[in-house]
């Protein structure tokens, strides 16, 4: 198959999918092993860097996480569809260099949040990532669903589109 | 869930492919209408409009309710349609987030060959 000719087939596939009614998975295989990968996800100066794309409109008011088991993070950051600041924080329940990362999210509260569950697993040089987003109910996955769609992503997607077309037109 | 949301955008290019249920998209903008009340409108038969609506409905860009003898078509989302919506949204920032990851291991990559070669 053409690659160059087909948008979707040109990217390597990020999926996402709803697994059940409490359930999120997302897969991707990023080019390089485990060991870096995973450093790219434990080292808090490497992890601010894409958890929170620029091509988005997202940006970094602060960042600080302890990434071990037990250890604590909290992330602030900026979206200019929100008036305010918005801050993420939890704690790394596990932290198993190279395969699993295992965190919680409390900034929905005790009964919202979902518990994110990170898998790293190498395979002829890349490596395949599976994030699995357990929400406590149905009820809490659908609320997240249903704000998120109200926050006005959908302009800082539509820039999104129009800096694809920048770069696929410099290819 | 990509073929999926694909398979439903594919709805969507199909449903709005013919001129008729283009017409009666338009018409639901202005407002609800009962399958009769859209055959009328069209000049078709009530079993080709219920075809036209299911259609429409399938492709999730119109939700019908039956309400005692009279089904009413309304625009609008379906529910499905909405979280398909949402989880297209989740996507290309997820593919946003991995497409600059990439570019951190490849740093990372060239990093550890260039101390390689100096070791």
């Amino acid at each position: 198959m053409d690659a160059k000719s087909d948008p979707a087939a040109r990217k390597p596939g990020t999926t996402v999918e709803r697994a059940s009614d409490r359930e999120l998975t997302i897969t991707r295989t990023i080019n390089g092993p485990a060991r870096l990968v995973f450093e790219a996800w434990s080292r808090p100066d490497l992890f601010q860097r894409w958890w929170t794309p620029k091509s988005f409109g997202l940006s970094v008011i602060s960042y600080e996480a302890d990434v071990r088991t037990g250890g604590g993070y909290r992330l602030v950051m900026r979206h200019p569809a929100a008036e305010q600041p918005m801050a993420f924080f939890g704690r790394y329940i596990e932290v198993t260099p190279h395969s699993r990362l295992v965190w919680t999210n409390d900034e929905g509260g005790e009964d919202a949040g979902a518990v994110t569950t990170v898998t790293f697993e190498e395979k002829d040089g890349a490596t395949h990532l599976v994030v699995h987003e357990l929400y406590p109910s149905k009820e809490a996955l659908d609320e997240a669903m249903a704000d998120g769609s109200t926050t006005g992503w959908s302009e800082q997607f539509a820039q999104l589109d129009e800096l694809i077309v920048i770069l696929d037109a410099k290819v | 869930m990509v073929q999926f949301s694909t398979s439903l955008l594919d709805a969507s290019f199909a449903a709005l492919s013919d001129a008729t249920r283009r017409g009666v998209l338009e018409q639901l903008g202005d407002g609800d209408a009962s399958i009769t009340q859209l055959a009328d409108t069209f000049h078709m038969t009530l079993t080709g409009m219920k075809k036209h609506v299911g259609v429409l409905e399938q492709a999730g860009l119109v939700t019908t309710q039956k309400i005692g003898r009279v089904r009413t078509c309304k625009l609008g989302l379906s529910r499905l349609a909405e979280e398909t919506a949402w989880i297209e949204e989740y996507r290309r920032l997820w593919t946003a987030r991995f497409d600059e990851l990439d570019q951190i291991v490849e740093e990372l990559k060239q990093k550890e060959t260039h101390h390689g070669r100096k070791e």
